[in-house]
Formats: C-alpha cells, sequence, structure tokens
C-alpha cells in the first residue's frame, strides 16, 4: 500500500505507468507544474513566518519549473497533444517524485537547506527517468527517457554548483532566543 | 483525443487561496495535499463538500479548503458534522482535527459518533500533543514525556483510538502518515468511499513542540497483512498493533445511520386531528 | 494637543521584529534591568498568528513610580526589521515626540508607522552584532536603549546574565553586543531619561498577574487543582502544577472543562480547597457545574482569565465581557461570589480572597481577571500579607441526625468532610431538606433559596470590595473594575490639573452587590462616569439594576483587543466637566 519500506522511509522510484512517449511528456510537463506549485507553497509558508530570504529563493526555483513546464507544454503542442492542466490522479506512485512533501522545512532554514531541497528533488527526477530507459515500451520513448534523464542531470550539477556558492548554515542557525507563542 | 465535456476540479481547485498559518514542516500541510487530492479523485466538486472542524491547530484545515467550512468549538466536530450530514445527506462531510480536540474534549462524541455510524468520514492529526496552547500532554502523549502541565509526564496510559474506534463501532478504521502524501490520500479517498463512519487517524509530526516526530517517517510501514472485515479479528491487531502500521486496517459492513429526511408522510392537518374534540 | 498621559518620568518603548530575532527576550531582559535599576515598569506582548517566527512586539512602560497599564503611545519603537510591522499600527501609536529607530540595511518603515512624524534613527544592528562573534542584533538593541533611556550598565549585563545564565559563550556575546549598542547611542539626542533614583528592588517582584493569581490560590489554602489548557489561563495552571507539589498538593489534568470544574468540585468535598483556570469558552463549559456546586454549597474558586468574546473570538486579547455570565451564568436563582482584581499585583490577594469568601461561604467564587493582566510582567512592591485563607466551618459536636443544610442565622452551616463518623450525608444539586434529602416542597425550596442568599448577604467584605482613590470630596465619580482601573486613575491625575475633582471606585467585589455602601460613597456626588471595556455596556448595565446612581450617569465602553487609553477617560472627564 504505502510505498514506504518497513523501517526504511526512502522510497524507491515507482514502478512507473508510461507505456507511450505522449505518457511521458505529459508525466514530465505534470511533474514540472506540480514542483512549482510546491516551491510557491512554500515561498508563502516562508513569507508568513517572515523569512523573505528564503521565500525569494523558492519563488525563483518555482520560476525555474514553470520555464520547464512552458516548454514541455509547447513540445506537447506541437505534437497535437493535449497540456493537463494539473498532474494526473490515479495510480500509486506518480506523485512526489520531483516535490518534497514540505516536512523538512523550518521557519529559519537558509538558502543552503532550501537549494538542497531542490537537489534531492532534481536526484529523485533523475532517477525515475532513468528506470524509464531500461523499461519497455517504444524506442523512441527510452531515447526520451534518455534526453530528460540528462537534462534533469544537468539540473543538478547546476544545483550543485549553485550549493557550493551558498554559504553554510552556522552551527546556530535554528536559535530563537523566544520562545513559542500562543496563537489561539 | 478529445477534452470531455465537464472537467472535474483538480486537487488545487479543493485548496483556497488562504496561507495556512502552521509552523513550516508541520505534517498539516501535506493532509491538505492529500484530502485536497482524494476529493479530486472522487469526482467530488468542492460545493458538495463540507469540512468540519474543532479548536487546535490541526482544525485550522477547513478554511484552507475551498469547500464549504465549518469552525466550531473545542471538541464538538462530530456533532456539528453528524448534524449536517443527517439533515442533508447529499453532502459529502469530513470532520477534522487534532489529537487534543478529538480525544480529549472530543472523545465523548468520538464514541457515539463510531457508534451511530453515520455515513461521514473523520480524519485525525495525530502529533501526541497539545499545540496550540504551547505543548501539554494530548491523551496520544507517551506518560513519561515531560511538560509543564505534567513535569515528569502525566503518568497516564495514552489513549489507543483505533481500538476504541473498532469496539465502539465504526465500521472503517485505518491509519495514515501525512509524509506519504499519495498513501494518505488514497486511504481518505477509500474512507470517503466507504458508507458508515469511516475514521482516519493520521500521524503528523509536531515539529515545533515535538521535533523528534521528524523520526517518525523512519518508523511507519505498510500494515502487514490486508485489512479484515472481522471486528474479532481486527481487534485481536489492533490491540497488539505499535502504532505505525499504515493502512487500512479494518473495514466492516454495517449499515449506516441515516434515517429519512425530507419525505412527508401526513400532512399538518392530519397531524392536528389529534387534537381535536 | 491632548496632553500626554504619562506620569512624569515614564518611558514607552516598544521593541519589534520576526522570526528568530529574538525581541520578547530583548524586552523581557529590558525589564529586568530597569527592575534591577530601581524602576517599575511593565511588559505586555503582541505577535502574529504564527506559533514560531513571524513577525512580534514587545511593549514596555518604565518609570520611577509603580506603574499598572500602558500609556496613551509610545516614546520609543525599534524595530529590528519591519517585516508584516503594519500589523501593530493600532497597538503601537506613536507621535510627532516618539523616536522610531531602525536598521538601514533592513529597508524604511511602512506607512502606517512613517506618516506619524516620529523622528526617525537610523540603527545597524545586523552590521553591528555581525563584528561580535555569535552576536545579536537583539542585544545591540538592548544596549542602544538602555544607553538613550540611561539604564545603567550594570543593570543590563546582570540581567543579561540572569536570561542566559549557565550559557557562557552566549553570556559574552550578549553582553558584547550590548555594549556595542549602547557606544551607538552615546551622542545620541533623546528626550526620554530615566529620572534618577536608587537601586533598591529588594522588595520588589517581577510578575504576570496568572502567576500572581496562582500564587494567590496556594497562599489561600488551594491545594488540589484540575486543569484543561486554554488561552490566555494556561500559565496559571502551568505555574500552580509544580508549585502544588512543592506544598503537598496535586494538579491533575483533564480531558476538558466539564471534567476540570467537576473534579475539583470532587476535591473539595472531599475537603481540600480546589480550584481550577479558564478563559471565557471554558467557563461556558463550567456554567452548569457551578450551579451544582452552588446548590449542594461547595466551595470552588474558577478563575477566568478574560479574552475577547464572544465564541471563540480573540484569544490572545483582552475584555472585560465575560461579566454577564459571571454573574448571571447559572440557571436558576443561584447567588455566588464574583470578585475582580484591579492591577497584576492584586490578582495576588483577589484570589486568596476568593479561597477564603468560597471555603468560608461554602459557594463558588470566580475571579474575573483578564489577559492583559495574565500575561503582563510586572514590577511590583512585594505584596503585603494577607490574613485569609479558607477556613470552611466544619461540623462536631453531636447535633444528631446530621442536617448538612442546616438553617443557621448566618446562612453558613456546618459542613462534615467524608471520612468523619456520624455526619455522612448526600450532597446534592436537587432541592433539599435540611437533612440534605432531595425535597420538592415549597417550604424547603424558599427556605434554602433564602439561606443561600442569606449567607452571602451577611458576610463581611470589609473594605476589600472596592477600592476608593482621588478626591474624597469631588463631585464626579468613576465607577469601574478590573483593568480598566489603571487607565482611569491616569486620566484622574491628568483631570485634576484641570480643575476636575473626581474620586475614583474600583469596585473589587462584583457579586454580591454592596448597594448601601456604594450609596455612602456616592453621596455628594452628581456624575457618574462607569468605564468598562465591551461592546454592550455590562457592567453599566449591571450597575443600573442592582444600583442606584444619583444625578447623571455616563458610560464610556468599547470592547477589545485594543486597552483603553487614559487619554480616552481624561477626555471624557474634560469634556463632561465643561458648563
Amino acid at each position: 500500500m504505502s510505498a514506504a519500506r518497513p523501517g526504511g522511509g526512502k522510497r524507491p522510484p515507482a514502478a512507473p505507468e508510461v507505456g507511450t512517449v505522449a505518457d511521458l511528456l505529459s508525466r514530465a510537463h505534470a511533474m514540472e507544474v506540480e514542483a512549482a506549485e510546491r516551491y510557491d507553497e512554500f515561498a508563502a509558508q516562508m513569507e508568513l513566518h517572515s523569512n523573505l530570504e528564503v521565500a525569494a529563493l523558492f519563488r525563483k526555483l518555482a520560476g525555474i519549473e514553470r520555464k520547464h513546464a512552458d516548454s514541455l507544454a509547447a513540445d506537447l503542442r506541437a505534437r497535437g497533444l493535449p497540456v493537463a492542466a494539473a498532474a494526473p490522479l490515479g495510480a500509486r506512485g506518480k506523485e512526489g517524485l520531483e516535490t518534497d512533501s514540505g516536512e523538512s522545512l523550518h521557519y529559519l532554514m537558509t538558502p543552503y537547506h532550501a537549494l538542497d531541497i531542490a537537489l534531492q528533488n532534481e536526484r529523485r527526477a533523475v532517477a525515475f527517468f532513468t528506470s524509464l530507459v531500461q523499461g519497455t515500451g517504444p524506442a523512441e520513448l527510452h531515447k526520451l527517457a534518455e534526453e530528460f534523464a540528462r537534462e534533469e542531470t544537468e539540473h543538478v550539477e547546476l544545483l550543485l554548483e549553485w550549493i557550493a556558492r551558498t554559504p553554510k548554515p552556522a552551527k546556530d542557525w535554528a536559535y530563537d532566543p523566544d520562545e513559542p507563542r500562543m496563537p489561539e | 483525443m478529445s477534452v470531455t465535456a465537464e472537467v472535474l476540479p483538480a486537487a488545487k481547485d479543493f485548496k483556497s487561496d488562504t496561507k495556512p498559518v502552521w509552523c513550516p514542516g508541520c505534517g498539516d500541510y501535506s493532509v491538505v495535499t492529500s484530502l485536497t487530492r482524494a476529493f479530486a479523485q472522487l469526482a467530488l466538486r468542492p460545493e458538495n463538500v463540507a469540512v468540519v472542524s474543532g479548536i487546535g491547530c490541526s482544525s485550522r484545515i477547513p478554511a484552507y479548503t475551498n469547500c464549504y467550512g465549518f469552525h466550531g468549538v473545542h471538541g464538538r466536530a462530530l456533532p456539528v458534522a453528524t448534524g449536517l450530514k443527517v439533515a442533508r445527506p447529499d453532502l459529502t462531510v469530513v470532520a477534522a482535527g487534532g489529537d487534543g480536540d478529538g480525544y480529549s474534549i472530543g472523545g465523548n462524541h468520538f464514541l457515539h459518533a463510531c457508534r451511530r455510524n453515520v455515513d461521514l468520514t473523520y480524519i485525525v492529526m495525530d502529533n501526541h500533543v497539545y499545540g496550540m496552547t504551547k505543548g501539554q500532554a494530548s491523551p496520544t502523549t507517551e506518560p513519561d514525556w515531560d511538560n509543564a502541565l505534567a513535569p515528569g509526564g502525566t503518568g497516564v496510559r495514552p489513549f489507543n483510538p483505533l481500538v476504541i474506534a473498532l469496539a465502539s463501532g465504526a465500521n472503517f478504521v485505518a491509519r495514515a502518515f501525512s509524509g506519504d502524501v499519495v498513501g494518505t490520500a488514497d486511504i481518505i479517498a477509500k474512507a470517503i468511499a466507504s458508507p458508515g463512519f469511516s475514521f482516519v487517524e493520521i500521524l503528523s509530526p509536531c515539529i515545533t513542540f515535538r521535533p523528534e516526530q521528524r523520526g517518525w517517517k523512519e518508523s511507519v510501514r505498510p500494515a502487514p497483512v490486508v485489512h479484515t472485515d472481522d471486528p474479532g479479528r481486527a481487534a485481536r491487531r489492533l490491540m497488539t498493533d505499535d502504532g505505525f502500521n499504515i493502512g487500512v486496517l479494518y473495514h466492516g459492513n454495517r449499515k449506516p445511520f441515516q434515517p429519512p429526511i425530507g419525505q412527508p408522510r401526513k400532512t399538518l392537518s392530519e397531524i392536528e386531528r389529534e387534537f381535536a374534540l | 494637543m491632548a496632553p500626554r498621559s504619562k506620569s512624569p518620568s515614564s518611558i514607552s518603548i516598544a521593541l519589534s521584529g520576526s522570526g528568530g530575532s529574538g525581541v520578547m527576550t530583548a524586552g523581557d531582559m529590558l525589564l529586568e534591568a530597569a527592575a534591577l535599576a530601581g524602576c517599575y515598569g511593565l511588559m505586555s506582548r503582541t505577535s502574529g498568528p504564527q506559533i514560531r517566527g513571524g513577525e512580534a512586539a514587545a511593549l514596555l512602560r518604565l518609570a520611577r513610580e509603580p506603574i499598572e497599564c500602558h500609556g496613551d503611545s509610545f516614546d520609543i519603537l525599534l524595530a529590528i526589521d519591519w517585516v508584516n510591522t503594519e500589523r501593530f499600527a493600532s497597538e503601537i501609536p506613536l507621535d510627532a515626540h516618539s523616536l522610531m529607530i531602525g536598521d538601514p540595511a533592513q529597508g524604511s518603515a511602512p506607512a502606517e508607522f512613517a506618516n506619524l512624524g516620529a523622528r526617525p534613527l537610523a540603527l545597524p544592528m545586523k552590521d553591528l552584532a555581525k563584528k561580535i562573534p555569535h552576536g545579536r542584533a537583539n542585544m545591540v538593541a538592548l544596549g542602544y536603549i538602555a544607553g538613550l533611556i540611561g539604564l545603567p550598565t550594570t543593570a543590563i549585563a546582570e540581567a543579561i546574565r540572569r536570561s542566559l545564565g549557565d550559557n557562557g559563550d552566549a553570556v559574552t556575546a550578549s553582553l558584547a553586543a550590548a555594549e556595542a549598542g549602547r557606544a551607538a547611542a552615546q551622542g545620541v539626542e533623546c528626550p526620554f531619561r530615566l529620572a534618577p533614583g536608587g537601586n533598591d528592588h529588594d522588595k520588589r517582584w517581577l510578575i504576570t498577574g496568572n502567576e500572581a493569581a496562582g500564587y494567590g490560590a496556594l497562599k489561600g489554602g488551594v491545594r488540589f487543582v484540575a486543569a484543561y489548557p486554554i488561552t490566555p489561563a494556561t500559565e496559571v495552571l502551568e505555574w500552580m502544577a509544580p508549585a502544588l507539589t512543592d506544598v503537598g498538593g496535586v494538579l491533575v489534568q483533564a480531558e476538558d472543562e466539564l471534567a476540570s470544574i467537576n473534579m475539583a468540585i470532587g476535591a473539595s468535598y472531599g475537603g481540600t480547597p480546589a480550584l481550577t483556570a479558564t478563559s471565557g469558552p471554558g467557563l461556558a463549559l463550567m456554567i452548569e457545574a457551578l450551579g451544582l456546586a452552588i446548590s449542594a454549597e461547595v466551595p470552588i474558586v474558577v478563575v477566568d482569565v478574560m479574552r475577547s468574546g464572544p465564541s471563540t473570538g480573540i484569544p490572545t486579547k483582552s475584555e472585560q465581557s465575560d461579566l454577564n455570565i459571571a454573574l448571571y451564568g447559572p440557571h436558576g436563582d443561584s447567588p455566588h461570589v464574583v470578585v475582580a482584581p484591579n492591577s497584576v499585583a492584586d490578582c495576588l490577594m483577589t484570589t486568596q480572597w476568593a479561597v477564603h469568601l468560597a471555603e468560608t461561604m461554602q459557594v463558588p467564587a470566580l475571579v474575573l481577571s483578564d489577559q492583559s493582566f495574565g500575561q503582563t510582567r510586572m514590577v511590583i512592591d512585594r505584596p503585603g500579607d494577607f490574613a485569609f485563607t479558607g477556613q470552611r466551618k466544619l461540623a462536631n459536636g453531636d447535633a444528631q441526625p446530621y442536617r448538612r443544610y442546616a438553617l443557621t442565622e448566618s446562612g453558613i452551616s456546618p459542613m462534615a468532610i467524608p471520612g468523619t463518623a456520624g455526619f455522612m450525608h448526600t450532597a446534592d444539586g436537587l432541592e433539599h431538606s435540611e437533612r440534605g434529602t432531595p425535597s420538592s416542597q415549597a417550604k424547603d425550596h424558599l427556605a434554602q433559596l433564602d439561606k443561600r442568599k442569606r449567607k452571602l448577604d451577611t458576610a463581611d467584605y470589609d473594605r476589600h470590595w472596592a477600592q476608593v482613590e482621588g478626591d474624597g470630596k469631588g463631585d464626579v465619580a468613576i465607577i469601574t473594575w478590573g483593568s480598566c482601573t489603571a487607565p482611569a486613575r491616569e486620566a484622574l491625575a491628568l483631570a485634576r490639573a484641570d480643575g476636575v475633582r473626581a474620586k475614583l471606585i474600583s469596585m473589587r467585589l462584583l457579586s454580591p452587590a454592596q448597594p448601601e455602601r456604594l450609596g455612602a460613597l456616592l453621596d455628594g456626588v452628581k456624575r457618574v462616569l462607569v468605564v468598562e471595556q465591551t461592546h454592550s455596556g455590562q457592567f453599566h448595565r449591571y450597575l443600573r439594576a442592582e444600583y442606584s446612581l444619583p444625578g447623571e450617569v455616563r458610560a464610556l465602553y468599547r470592547p477589545g483587543p485594543l486597552p483603553l487609553r487614559p487619554s480616552e477617560i481624561h477626555r471624557e472627564l474634560v469634556e463632561w466637566s465643561r458648563p
């Protein structure tokens, strides 16, 4: 049922249900759309908790994902395929490949932490597309999956560079002298 | 390929524009995603869904959905949800709240809602703490958890909501984990689709007062056996459950409680006749 | 321009900042430092809806003489950053005399503050803090304010040490950062300076209203508390939890307010003075059980730390709108005691008194505190010791068979504690005979109703029923209660300068009403101004119903969340005094 491993917590890329090139393009597009939405949600959380620096970073990441989504949408349209407004639902394993559930956010998190989240997302995407390369389906599907895997790997490289340029969090990054409050 | 004539709402159509005030990292954010996803999976429409809550961090959830919401008083989500569903059986009614709201002050209503078996779904975001009031023990808190109101811990055995739900007559009992967004959405969808009272306890970490709960994701596992419809077998499993088995654990066949409504049988003048001399 | 209400040396300071900036910590230290330097003062808190992070502000007022409320406006606003600070605009009124300090690295003040005409000052807190290992902006801010107002370095250093105690590194860093702030204040012209004075503080306390209420209960003899958390009362219970254990008492966390009030009743029936603390929504749940305690004549104290209503209302803000439910809540004719402290310090005495009244008269006593007392930390003179402790009249002797509800002259019947041989009885919410057995007889109902009323009417409330100040010969009287007392007092002082001669009557005993005593106080008074923080004038209506008010009566009332300001009351007084 749940994809959680017994006592493990890390989910393996789920068995994909991508059979055709159209499936793959739709899926890739949906993943980018969902990633953009998720980063925007994270940005809103950061804004509400006054972490404007990280909020701006999440907005930037959302923008990047949106650009990827737009280019995939153009690709879909060029092939006469429909562009779904939202991520497809349904069977197990479709979600969570490029998105984080937000459980690792912290109101005092630093840009370094945010980029790390983005890095994990991109690595998951690489794993997903790579798994398709070996799978069943037409040759064109494998070729496209390989292309996507390569692109995502580039994203991973870019993020690693970005992270290298980003100051590591101070040891007391999570320190807040004030106690929690009771809003209600 | 043609676009279907009726475009069904997507999960994000069930989310409102109101930004949640929960602490970043709170499990409840994922629960909103799972809940709205479940609504979309079931092809529901926002105007036909009602989300009813009590008081607490988790009870803020109705305002974050785009459905008809009711943010009531502490512990009373279930009676409000019951009244709403009995009067309006056409609606999909979901009651929601936390462990303090649901098992402490709401405990009595919990028993009787399970017993009554109205067709509604109750999701409890359990973080083993009273978060909104700054960190007191809740009924599901470990007895030795030190806190300001009970230094050294309450010393009182934790409440076992799944066993109580089963014993009281709930027709569907499940446990989920907020970190597994898709799995939780599936469980919620099944719960809503199941007739009668469906209870879903969702482990949802409070990273402010119980930061160690970030480790829950390493502890949860899929339930090792498929759910049963035999209350006796379910009772045995739930009494020996360690709190981390995820999935539908019991799914019974009780007929839901729904008295007929809107079906008049007499006119007022017929009723009056008993008074006439 | 309207006179600003301030005692000559009082300085009102607001510190604001967002997530992780530590304004509350800095505010606490500033208050403690001022206290150590011999000042009086208070600090309250306000914040956004987030549990952590997000915008927050510490609101302080410091002076050489005792002060018990916030003034009309703030002299200094220091913002570590301006994120969402506009939320606090109505709570932090500034004017052309105020100083508005900001960090140039954090952008400019929002329009709501920038347009008030305050004098802007720049303090590069972030930069200054960076130069110090582990230095933080809030400590720079603390040092700067101390420098501006003339608070001695020794006091600040001591406050830092007390707060950060065993964390040597943090202490060093904070001291250095505060010093950097102080250095930055050199040469800055600040019209707000603390008047010179001694350092006596050893006969003073730093305490919140909730803590004071908890301690008052302990002093009154409470040894059983049933608790259910609710904002803004939770601290009463959290303070009492370890303290009760220390004195051999016990606190039990209940599943809800219905359970907590009934548990307390149970403990009290067993002979142990008992209490619970809650706020409006919780009190609403407890009403039925209060009726039970009234009918069965079981002593019990409930502290209601009032917040804005109705229903869930505004949980973190103060109001006086639970008066109606406190007075009239229980169904039937159900006389009981309602008292209200008029300051943070008074929370101690009034709660202790409530225990005494409840135990003596075997009746529920409600203590109407509020959020502005409960969650404000204040420097107070060490309160005097009051003699009252709970003293219930116990049954003894051989009057057999035992009549638990015997009709006596005072109305108080000797009470038997379980464990006493020969005095077994059943306490009952059902109407009952003298013996305590259920009765639907007219004579029993009347006799018991009379008795339950008589015991309250004939009791001696001594001088505590009201606090009277001001001009004894004035022809104007302000009648108020609770947290409106201090602003009314300051308004009176201002009005005196305008030739208005007025007395201030702050009622501590709200129920039972004391018409004769108030009548005596109002002898010669031609104008009465009733002041309260409600939307519907609950106190005014109550006075009209229970008291005969002479001459002209005006009522000044408005609801929370903002406190009544001295100048509002002053304006009303002056305007009314115009011929």
